[in-house]
């Protein structure tokens, strides 16, 4: 790794890794992201190091150990150059055929290709997949396709160009300005302008200034803060040292969910990369400018993702929220100005640099600009990580690009904005999605999770669902949030177990309009969306739960019972042998029987019946 | 702990109050939880209150002060888990070791652990044990992927 002392050595460098690329080499770009590795792709990458040794072919084969490519679920994902072809599914056992087959011969092994579910089709390269058609990647160009861990694969990539084109051709206050321009509003939920928060920080006075990046992606559901850690941390890190230099930090921090290990592996790695080629560090680029980052790790708390509450955790403390006046941008970390934005937000600094405000404002709608990444996950065909353009209906989202809800069962709501999001019914399905059309039907973008519901999805019990991990979440120190929460868990497991009564729908509002007004933080201020919106689009079924004592998708156990479709059933006799409280009973080759009072609900025989002869009534 | 350790984490920290956190994450990482005698002593070495460091302690939920098993069964109950029937999976795994979340199981062999997302939405429901990630995991196969465990243990 060569030390990049100006910004014309930059260039020089860059030149010089493409030079080096060995144009004849075979690249065989492996997934080794979080998914990917879950699903063995480790072991995929052994098995297919032993096929290249057993060849001799080290000189003519390369693995890139890539971030993810978004396709998760048809992990463990690779992609052969030239031709692109995109594996899925791939096993360690298919490793000899790879390497002699398509490496050495050129023949697509067909058993390993995408086929579309509906139509049947086989799928050979990214570009063809109905997945992708649909997307623009902007800020999740580059994983997929470079080596996170590795330094000059992002820069070969164009990677620290807007860092040098910045340093060398911008004032601080221009390149503020040009992020206010450009419209970014912040990607972790919130939606601020980014800009208009770099501009307050600058103006703070106070000779000591902080960066933050915020990477605890709290939110159940979503994961694109931590594929992007994975798969392209130079550009969140790159992303970062121009926004110090633009409001005059020294010091930036990165704060990280434990539960990301390798996001916290590899952000390291590239912090050290850039330190040791002089990008990171005292006189940057030979300009003058000092920053350096550092790494916190979080403890598992979700509060943490409130701005307040993470920057008293990086100060050693638990993580209790404080008001808001004064905002961070004045008083922040250690009571300094800081700027703390999402790791999204920063990944998308560098772009905006380089093709400029007019470039970045003109994608999106008229209040939000640019590309969002969503994880869109339940029970939806496709599932995985999608970036759209702001302005994409929720309809493209989930049929054109989701493919549709799963097992050809009816769409019922996708959740949005995780915990203090809401839930949007198909009545509202055409909305573009922006910050404000969210905000209308009463959720929010938050950091872009969307989770498809279908009918085997109970609506009060994902309304209770959220307001127990938020009951754990609270951090307690307001009463509003820590006693509300409980009130309305309280009604919301009555109304799950079959003791719901009338009025309960009516305490919830209040209970909600009220923890609205009074919390402290976005904890709590936010946390009563899931049952509102619940409420607003489902309220059928909390009447069924209350009044008929109902639950027609089968989730809440006291208010359903499986039985036996006397005529779907073959008396196959699997879910007699498999039942745990041998409740079930009948003569092979003859229809079955559930005896309720032993049954536990347990979902054990639902699941395993291939013949759907078991029903929830 | 051996004290030596102890001193190599504060020394890497810099004896930083502000680090308290991360120097409980590296003890953590090397115990398995956080033994008293060692938080008294970092409380001592630091001059910070030990009250301070049981707050931090008793806050975050990653830290335990309890001995854990010797396998950690973590079931995601983030929203996607959820919807794929994640409370089955817990049900099935708290019933097949008489224990209940967050706790051990007398012989020390597993701790239950319920996390609230891991990421991988894409796979759920997912069970991690230890570092071994199961995805798609339906009640039935609990017993399975636990006396691998066990079986395991006793090899």
């Amino acid at each position: 790794m060569q030390k990049i002392r100006t910004i014309s050595d930059l260039e020089d460098i860059r030149e010089s890794i493409l030079q080096d690329k060995d144009s004849e080499k075979t690249i065989i770009r492996l997934c080794l992201s979080t998914g990917c590795r879950a699903q063995k792709s480790l072991k995929v990458n052994e098995a297919l190091e032993n096929e290249i040794k057993k060849y001799g072919l080290q000189n003519k084969i390369e693995i890139k150990k890539t971030g993810c490519h978004g396709f998760c679920e048809m992990g463990p994902i690779m992609v052969i150059e030239p031709a692109n072809i995109f594996y899925c599914n791939v096993k360690p056992k298919y490793a000899g055929d790879i390497i002699s087959e398509t490496v050495l011969n050129g023949n697509v092994i067909n058993r390993l290709l995408w086929k579309d579910p509906l139509t049947k089709e086989l799928t050979k390269t990214e570009k063809d997949f109905p997945v992708y058609r649909k997307q623009r990647k902007n800020v999740f160009y580059n994983s997929g396709k470079i080596d996170p861990t590795d330094i000059d694969d992002y820069i070969a990539a164009g990677g620290y160009s807007a860092l040098g084109k910045a340093l060398a051709t911008m004032t601080p206050p221009e390149i503020v300005k040009t992020v206010v321009d450009s419209g970014l509003r912040g990607r972790g939920g919130g939606g601020f302008p980014t800009g208009i928060k770099w501009r307050i920080c600058s103006a703070a006075p106070g000779d000591i200034k902080y960066i933050i990046a915020n990477g605890d992606e709290g939110d159940p559901g979503a994961f694109m803060d931590r594929s992007l850690m994975e798969g392209d941390p130079h550009a969140i890190i790159e992303g970062m040292i121009i926004a110090a230099f633009a409001i005059g930090a020294n010091q930036g921090f990165i704060y990280i969910r434990k539960e990301y290990p390798i996001a916290i592996d590899h952000l390291s790695i590239a912090i050290k990369q850039a330190e040791e080629c002089g990008l990171l560090g005292n006189d940057i680029l030979g300009t003058g400018f000092n920053f350096t980052i550092k790494i916190d790790r979080g403890a598992g708390a979700f509060v943490c993702g409130e701005e307040t509450a993470l920057m008293i955790s990086i100060e050693g403390r638990s993580g209790i929220p404080r008001s808001r006046p004064p905002y961070p941008a004045f008083e922040g970390l250690w009571g300094k100005p800081t700027v703390i934005n999402n790791v999204e937000t920063f990944a998308n600094i560098p772009k905006i640099i380089l093709k400029g405000a007019d470039w970045y404002s003109s994608i999106g709608t008229s209040t939000s600009k640019g590309t969002k990444i969503f994880s869109l996950v339940g029970k939806v065909r496709n599932t995985g990580l999608i970036e759209v353009e702001m302005g994409t209906t929720l309809r493209e989202i989930i049929f054109d690009i989701g493919g549709g809800v799963r097992k050809g069962k009816r769409f019922k709501a996708v959740q949005t904005g995780g915990p203090s999001g809401g839930c949007i019914p198909i009545s509202r399905i055409d909305m573009p999605i922006d910050y404000d059309s969210l905000k209308d039907a009463g959720a929010i973008m938050g950091s872009g999770g969307m989770i498809v519901m279908d009918e085997t999805s109970c609506m009060v019990d994902v309304a209770r669902y959220f307001i127990n991990f938020l009951l754990f979440e609270s951090c307690g120190k307001c009463i509003p949030c820590r006693e509300g929460l409980k009130q309305m868990h309280h009604i919301l497991t009555n109304i799950c177990e079959g003791l719901g009564e009338k009025g309960d729908i009516e305490r919830l509002e209040e209970l909600a309009h009220f923890m609205m007004a009074t919390s402290l933080c976005g904890l709590g201020g936010t946390a009563p969306n899931p049952v509102l919106s619940t409420i607003r689009y489902f309220r059928d079924e909390y009447d069924a739960h209350i009044y008929d004592k109902k639950c027609s998708a089968g989730v809440c156990k006291n208010l359903f019972e499986y039985v036996i479709d006397a005529e779907l059933c073959n008396g196959c006799t699997i879910c007699k042998l498999k039942c745990p409280e041998k409740a079930i009973s009948g003569e092979k080759k003859k229809p079955h029987s559930i005896n309720p009072l032993l049954c536990i609900k347990c979902g054990i025989c639902f699941n395993l019946c291939k013949r759907e002869a078991i029903r929830v009534k | 702990m051996d004290i030596e350790k102890v001193d190599r984490i504060l020394e890497e920290h810099e004896y930083r109050h502000s680090a308290i956190i991360g120097i409980m994450q590296d003890v953590q990482d090397i115990e398995n939880y956080l033994p008293e005698e060692t938080l008294r002593y970092i409380s001592d070495k630091l001059e910070l209150n030990l009250t301070k460091i049981f707050d931090v302690a008793t806050f975050y939920k990653a830290f335990s002060l309890v001995p854990r098993g010797r396998h950690t069964i973590k079931v995601c109950c983030g929203t996607a888990c959820h919807l794929a029937g994640a409370a089955r999976n817990l049900d099935q795994v708290e019933r097949t070791l008489h224990i209940k979340a967050e706790e051990t199981t007398d012989d020390r062999m597993f701790s239950i652990e319920t996390v609230n997302c891991l990421g991988a939405c894409a796979l759920a429901p997912v069970v991690v044990v230890d570092e071994d990630y199961y995805d798609a995991v339906k009640p039935g196969k609990i017993e399975k992927i636990l006396s691998y465990y066990r079986s395991e243990s006793e090899r």
